[in-house]
């Protein structure tokens, strides 16, 4: 196997005194597509921000492709690993080819202009989240899903070998959400990206991820494959409420009781 | 890159038409010719005396603050990420007024007075920094939480402790005093020989924040999205509110406090050329100073010899042409 992406270790994690994570240790290989599970306000923002290092960490070491991060210069680091947040809020308007364009940043030189290669890069991933015909829209006037779809354009347009991504389907519809997360499981598939997103849906995470990490209250954590780790009592007692395992079609499906 | 060059083109000639329209208006109005001969002529005779010896300094005077007012006030926007921002939103005008006012107070001279102001300016511009440094430094970020409000509530409150203090001065102030210390408040160009430093700084601010513009486009969509972009945002930040605060200390020095400007002149460019940052600040400073040179040409002479408070104008002027491009906007999404 080759290197990883992305280097967890001893990772402790805390919020306003309360230590959230504790001794995390994992990491993200090409090809991998790991989903990040946990009841609200366990940790999952919190750890996908120091896995950017966007955030200072507790305690631990955050390494990106076998580099500490904080030895990465940012901009080196925007062409390595990219980050679609839980919430976009624009103050002003903006059209949607110029957001997509901005994922473009780190690829560009200080005096260099967007021009034709960063507009047919932006345009092939609008076409990516369908949303060919928008490009001249303002951001402003968009649905919320619209919007998201816009956000991960812009992050697909980043081209980067690290993808994080915090709830990226939260606003989308049924259709939209597998055409997202089949494109995430494609990038890893093919194209031998590293995929970690934090989900709420455990029947999503479980067709589309090869791995997860669930954060339950109190800082235990279980991870690795998703067959090992995603079995009723681990996720009941995650997320405080009894989850039942099904078989459908080859497929496990999880209902809540 | 084609479309800004344009776009600048026509801001600048248009800038060097109300150039020529402010040299030729005033007490005596000078036909082109006239005016032609005044300026690029031998020295001596009348034309000569008045349009380079007063209209030149004062015009030039008015387009650099009108520049640095503008371009200001796109910077905070950005800054605070709030379209409601102008260059005295932080309280530095007030900063510089309290100082102007206490200058004239104590009786003291034009320069004291400038000298002042700045001072003013600069206590408040360190002020704000020390109460709010935590914001532009901490690495402590919680996702989609923005140091922005915290840094605009601070800098409204101290504007709001600012203006009581220049309140309780006019409370205070000898009747003999009130009318000069009324129009350096509303801002005032009359004798505003000092264009230098001004047009400098303009110079300077623009050359300084053009190579960050495309940073600034990636941080208006927010904190997380910039940072994640590889842009280092506390430092970015920090250059911003430099530029913008010495640009507007420089401009209240000038001409005293003039409204409108930086809040409408960046908009009213947003709506009509878009929210590239490229674009817009070196747009904003030609569009700023334009339109303050043709406030200030209005202000003397619309009413000659009598000379209005030119913030009069700005707002007569700023007021419905922003309306006016609100409700165009709004019709045509």
């Amino acid at each position: 196997m080759s290197g990883s992406l992305l280097e967890v270790r001893d990772l402790r994690l805390g919020v306003a005194g309360r230590t959230l994570v504790d001794q995390l240790s994992f990491s993200v290989h090409p090809g991998e597509v790991w989903c990040l599970l946990g009841p609200n306000g366990s940790g999952k923002t919190t750890f996908l921000l120091s896995a950017m290092g966007l955030r200072d960490v507790q305690g631990g070491t955050v390494g990106l492709q076998g580099r500490s991060l904080s030895a990465w210069d940012p901009l080196q680091a925007g062409r390595v690993r990219g980050f679609l947040p839980q919430i976009i809020h624009d103050a002003f308007g903006a059209s949607v080819i110029e957001c997509v364009m901005m994922g473009r940043h780190p690829h560009l030189g200080r005096w260099e202009w967007e021009g034709g290669p960063e507009r047919d890069i932006a345009l092939s991933m609008l076409a990516q989240v369908d949303l060919t015909g928008f490009e001249n829209r303002d951001v402003l006037t968009l649905s919320g899903g619209e919007r998201q779809r816009v956000a991960l354009a812009a992050l697909f347009a980043q081209d980067t070998s690290l993808l994080l991504l915090d709830e990226p389907v939260s606003h989308l519809d049924l259709h939209h959400q597998i055409m997202v997360l089949s494109y995430l499981a494609m990038l890893a598939r093919e194209k031998e990206r590293g995929i970690l997103f934090s989900i709420h849906d455990l029947n999503l995470a479980a067709r589309f991820a090869s791995h997860a990490v669930i954060l339950a209250p109190g800082g235990r954590v279980s991870l690795g494959a998703i067959d090992r780790v995603m079995t009723e009592d681990i996720l009941s007692n995650a997320f405080g409420h009894r989850v039942t395992r099904v078989e459908h079609a080859g497929r496990p499906l999880f209902i809540p009781e | 890159m084609r479309r800004a060059l344009t776009i600048w083109l026509c801001l600048a000639v248009a800038a060097l038409v109300v150039f020529m329209l402010a040299l030729a208006s005033g007490s005596t109005w000078l036909e082109p010719v006239q005016l032609g001969e005044a300026l690029f002529g031998p020295a001596g005779g009348m034309a000569h005396e008045i349009v380079i010896g007063l209209r030149l300094p004062r015009a030039l005077a008015a387009f650099a603050t009108g520049g640095l007012l503008a371009l200001a006030g796109a910077l905070m926007q950005i800054l605070l990420r709030n379209p409601l921002a102008d260059p005295y939103v932080l309280g530095l005008s007030g900063g510089a007024a309290v100082g102007a006012l206490g200058a004239m107070l104590a009786g003291l001279g034009v320069f004291a007075i400038n000298l002042s102001a700045a001072a003013g300016a600069l206590v408040s511009i360190v002020l704000l920094f020390a109460l709010v440094r935590r914001d532009f430094s901490r690495q402590q970020m919680l996702g989609a939480m923005d140091a922005s409000p915290r840094l605009l509530l601070t800098g409204v409150m101290l504007a709001s402790g600012w203006g009581a203090i220049i309140t309780m001065m006019f409370a205070l102030a000898p009747e003999a005093k009130l009318r000069g210390m009324l129009f350096w408040l509303m801002g005032d160009l009359n004798g505003a020989e000092s264009w230098a430093p001004a047009m400098v700084a303009l110079a300077v601010a623009v050359a300084v924040v053009y190579p960050m513009a495309r940073e600034l486009n990636v941080l208006l969509r927010g904190e997380t999205v910039a940072r994640a972009l590889g842009v280092r945002v506390s430092g970015l930040r920090f250059a911003v509110y430099l530029v913008a605060s010495v640009s507007t200390a420089l401009a209240v020095t000038t001409a005293g406090t003039i409204g409108f400007i930086g809040l409408v002149v960046p908009h009213a460019l947003r709506l009509l050329v878009g929210n590239d940052q490229r674009i817009l600040l070196p747009a904003t400073a030609l569009t700023g100073g334009t339109l303050l040179l043709l406030a200030d040409t209005a202000a003397r002479t619309l009413v000659a010899p009598q000379q209005l408070p030119v913030g009069v104008i700005t707002a007569l002027i700023g007021v419905p042409a922003f309306m006016f491009l609100m409700t165009r906007r709004a019709r045509t999404p």
